[in-house]
């Protein structure tokens, strides 16, 4: 039986300042070497930009030593490290536009912009927003928010059509105009809705009902949402054309229904339901048909040479082949050959300049992003908690996924972009706020629990998981009608 | 909910592991084929940061690489640009190299393994790294003279040294200029490409080893004399040569040229039926000598053999299975027999050099930044078409054709030619094309030249071979033995 542990839980602040340091010294000293490599010398606002991106961050851990002292002390130095290293890149592609003499280069300058209103928004809603549950109260408010913002683009002339999908708005917010994907945002919706009705729901979605060739599979009349979820994700592949939305929602719901239930076969008619209805979709509709040709075949000539065509994927697999092993150095490759490169192909850019070495360590940095998320998501005592940070974590490694795999041709290219690294003020925005809903639910899950209450408190010292111990009893502190998780590992292991 | 989390920790730990061997596919496993795909212009532009090697005609660059002041580097441009644009090809930041540009790419860019030891040297001096010159077989004179002599015809003219192999002039019309397309504003580039693919004069084609392969027509029947000779027959061999001949299995009637008689008689010689190019005999010749007899003979001459010179040539064709009116008509040329101008003067040289073919080859020499050899191209005997007897009377054969036959606009008063003319039809409605092939001097041969001009040229559909193709041959011919 564990009982109260005197042991005392390290918030992690100092180590987090630490960290902090390092991944500054890599954002900013990847910007110095573009202007070296480039210009020849510093950039001329070097101090003024590394000043802007240390008061950001410093700012935020500040606001986490007030607000959240015991989060996650990793998640926000990986962040920054990774923003700071997209805003090099950005920087270092505006110098290549220029050279070429396109009109607009000053991508980087409106990134730092975007990271600045993302940075304080993140503190915003860190401040405002005092215990995460309490976003389950608007569980159905945030599904309608979620099906208004995926709609937005198809309305018209508020959506603009960018590379064949139909997946931006276009914005004009006093000198930022420029295009916004709601989708982006529609993600941290749905995160909200799915967590707040599967935690409801999921003991009737884990009923058991027939079992097939060993596979436990629910009762047909519990198929509803997933074949909703499903409908949703098919109508966006087929109307906005983008497979990377449509994709990234129904993982997000695939995974937390499998969350949730337990049930495996949730995932194996998820998967087919997907991949069915995405192969109708590529046989029926001819430009969802032609995405698909044009990766199966993407470096045949006939693709190479079309519009739309497989040109932007093949000179993102050259500009990563030319980077080989080490990379080229930044601002010694050439990134820019490849249109958006500062956007949805950043992940070829940072290929071919930092090399499969530089790659694999911003995949690292992304895949302990998305580790500490579900170690949170494990920590966390409330069921709503578990389920909302999960997705979170998971859809920020899904994205991830269907990002590089895109670039790197495994899957079907998608119009998503890369969280924090690639430019665009909607994906920044959206991502800082998941990382600051990662950090506030981490607060709570690694917080001892206070001895104030005078009821037997589970184990929570530095592996809190525990706290789920069968035989301990779950501890829910300001909501009574919290669902008081006893499926624990205790009911399956 | 620890359990599903867990597992899905796993599943997102397999992604990632998914992603770097993705990653790992693309930029290590990958990356040489990548690299080498001529459309990765990175491999250009890192090339281009590099001095290129000259592309030399007796002693002068027609392509060459100067310092500019863009990303870049360097700019290519080419000397009389459309003259030699079938050889050198372009070097395009667009559309990757092509011709010498290509096939000699990694001498040009300094990255063969035979220059290890220039780049060694030039790592341990310091001294700035230069591609290698590239020294062709070109004579610029012959190539001027033969461009000149084609006028604004379309066709090609190939030249080649009959006792090395080594070519010395290739000329295709309607012809472009490299330097256009070697520009470094993409754009404009990419405007005159489409404009250069889209017309349908196909100047991009080098008409001369890679174009559409052309029915060969009469030169055609100095392969079926060949297979004649060599099955034992000689020149004076009477055939028979019918006004009308009745083909086999068919209601079709084969005439000669303008419908005339090939001898009063109805039998003529072998030399005399090639002399005047009666296309009843040698179709009858043909039914004796059989298909197989004919492949055999064609194969022996390079017919369905690949070659490069180092450009990859287009293979010339002899039909795989033709029924007997088929192989009558392929005996003379045409039916489905396809031939590159090169694979003809590659008939006319093998027979010049007494049966025996030498490789045709462009590139003479490969030269470092300071000028030791480091490739020389030997002659290499391909193969031997004919017996040495067989070369003779053909020679003497083809002596009648110029001096008494249909070839007579190929005399050089001084130098005894060897000819054999050609009118290819390709459809009812259009021109035929005129072919002349040949070789100078008859008693100790140089140079053997092919000459095709498409659709009769500026005569159209009163073009014969010896009217249009003889005379640019000639002037050839007269350009190499100057």
């Amino acid at each position: 039986m564990a009982t109260v542990s005197p042991h005392r839980v390290r918030p992690g602040r100092n180590g987090e300042l630490g960290l902090l340091v390092l991944a500054l010294s890599l954002g900013t000293g990847a910007y110095a070497l573009v202007g070296l490599a480039t210009t020849g010398s510093l950039p001329a606002d070097i101090f003024g930009y590394s000043a802007g991106l240390i008061a950001l961050s410093l700012g935020m851990h500040l606001v986490l030593r007030w607000r959240a002292p015991y989060a996650d002390p990793v998640i926000l130095p990986t962040v920054v490290a990774l923003n700071g290293i997209g805003l090099a890149m950005i920087y270092r592609i505006d110098f290549a536009y220029a050279a070429r003499g396109r009109e607009v280069a000053d991508f980087a300058e409106r990134q730092l912009v975007w990271t600045a209103i993302s940075v304080v928004l993140a503190a915003v809603v860190l401040i405002a927003l005092r215990d995460h549950r309490t976003l389950r109260r608007y569980t159905y408010t945030a599904m309608v928010v979620g099906l208004v913002l995926l709609v937005l683009p198809l309305v018209p002339g508020l959506g603009v059509e960018i590379n064949g999908a139909q997946i931006w708005i276009r914005l004009s917010l006093g000198g930022l105009d420029g295009s916004f994907q709601p989708a982006e945002v529609a993600k941290i919706a749905f995160a909200i809705f799915f967590a707040g009705y599967l935690v409801t729901t999921r003991d009737t979605l884990a009923l058991a009902g027939p079992r097939l060739l060993g596979l436990q599979l629910p009762r047909p009349r519990d198929l509803g949402p997933i074949l909703l979820a499903w409908l949703a994700s098919l109508g966006i592949l087929v109307f906005q054309s983008d497979l990377g939305t449509s994709l990234l929602f129904f993982g997000l719901f695939v995974g937390m229904l499998y969350l949730a239930t337990e049930r495996l076969s949730w995932v194996v008619i998820g998967l087919m339901l997907f991949l069915g209805g995405a192969a109708v979709a590529a046989t029926v509709i001819p430009h969802v048909g032609t995405r698909f040709d044009i990766w199966l075949h993407a470096l045949g000539d006939e693709y190479y040479r079309a519009s739309p065509g497989s040109g932007q994927l093949v000179g993102g697999l050259f500009g990563m082949a030319s980077g080989g092993l080490f990379g080229t150095g930044w601002g010694e490759g050439r990134p820019d050959l490849v249109p958006y490169a500062e956007s949805d192909f950043i992940v070829a850019s940072m290929g071919e300049e930092l090399g499969l070495t530089g790659l694999l360590a911003l995949l690292v940095l992304y895949l302990v992003l998305a580790q500490r998320g579900l170690r949170t998501a494990i920590g966390v005592r409330d069921g709503f908690g578990k389920l909302f940070a999960g997705g979170m974590a998971f859809v920020i490694a899904f994205q991830c996924f269907v990002v590089v795999g895109g670039v790197t041709r495994l899957i079907p290219l998608t119009g998503l972009t890369m969280p924090f690294l690639a430019y665009g003020g909607s994906s920044l925005l959206a991502n800082w706020v998941i990382a600051a809903l990662l950090l506030r639910i981490s607060d709570s899950a690694r917080r001892p629990a206070d001895p104030a209450l005078p009821i037997e408190l589970p184990d929570a010292d530095e592996e809190p998981s525990r706290a789920e111990a069968p035989h301990s009893t779950p501890v829910s502190s300001e909501h009574e009608t919290e669902l008081i998780d006893l499926r624990g590992e205790g009911t399956t292991s | 909910m620890n359990t599903p989390l867990r597992r899905l920790a796993t599943v997102v730990l397999a992604m990632f592991g998914i992603l770097v061997g993705g990653a790992t596919w693309v930029q290590f496993v990958q990356a040489p084929d990548l690299n080498a795909d001529p459309r990765n212009v990175r491999t250009l532009y890192r090339e281009y940061g590099n001095h290129r090697g000259p592309i030399v005609v007796a002693g002068e660059a027609v392509a060459s690489s100067a310092p500019i002041d863009d990303p870049f580097g360097y700019q290519r441009s080419y000397l009389n640009g459309p003259l030699y644009a079938p050889v050198t090809g372009y070097y395009s930041v667009v559309y990757g190299p092509e011709g010498i540009e290509r096939w000699m790419n990694t001498e040009l860019n300094g990255s063969a393994d035979s220059l290890f030891y220039a780049r060694l040297q030039d790592l341990v001096t310091g001294r700035q790294p230069l591609g290698a010159s590239v020294e062709l077989t070109i004579d610029p004179v012959a190539q001027q003279a033969a461009w000149d002599a084609l006028g604004d015809q379309s066709g090609a003219v190939v030249a080649i040294d009959t006792t090395t192999g080594a070519i010395l002039a290739m000329v295709s019309k309607p012809s472009y200029d490299p330097n256009v397309l070697a520009s470094h504003d993409m754009a404009a580039v990419t405007e005159v490409w489409a404009a250069l693919q889209a017309s349908p004069e196909r100047p991009m084609e080098n008409r001369a080893i890679a174009g559409r392969t052309y029915p060969p027509g009469s030169t055609f029947k100095l392969v079926t004399a060949a297979a004649a000779l060599e099955s034992g027959m000689t020149s004076d061999t009477e055939i028979a040569a019918p006004t009308q001949l009745q083909l086999p299995l068919s209601s079709s009637v084969l005439r000669n040229f303008g419908g005339a008689p090939c001898s009063s008689t109805g039998t003529t010689t072998l030399a005399d039926a090639l002399r005047i190019s009666c296309n009843t005999a040698f179709a009858q010749l043909g039914i004796d000598l059989g298909d197989d007899a004919l492949r055999a003979q064609a194969e022996a001459f390079g017919f369905d053999t690949p070659l490069n010179v180092p450009m990859r040539v287009t293979q010339s064709r002899f039909p795989a299975d033709p029924d007997a009116p088929q192989t009558a008509l392929s005996a003379i040329g045409q039916y489905e027999v396809s031939v590159t101008p090169l694979q003809m003067a590659m008939v006319s040289a093998a027979i010049a050099n007494g049966g025996v073919q030498m490789q045709p080859y462009l590139v003479a020499a490969v030269r470092s930044q300071d000028l030791t050899i480091v490739q020389q191209t030997e002659p290499t005997q391909l193969g031997r078409p004919i017996s040495g007897g067989t070369a003779a009377a053909l020679r003497e054969m083809m002596v009648q054709v110029v001096e008494s036959g249909t070839g007579r606009a190929a005399q050089i008063s001084g130098i005894q030619v060897a000819g054999k003319t050609g009118t290819a039809q390709t459809a009812d409605d259009v021109a035929p094309h005129a072919w002349f092939t040949s070789f100078a001097p008859a008693d100790a041969p140089r140079v053997a030249v092919a000459v095709i001009v498409e659709n009769g040229g500026s005569m159209g559909n009163e073009a014969t071979g010896g009217a249009v193709a003889a005379p640019i041959a000639r002037a050839v011919i007269q350009a190499v033995l100057r």
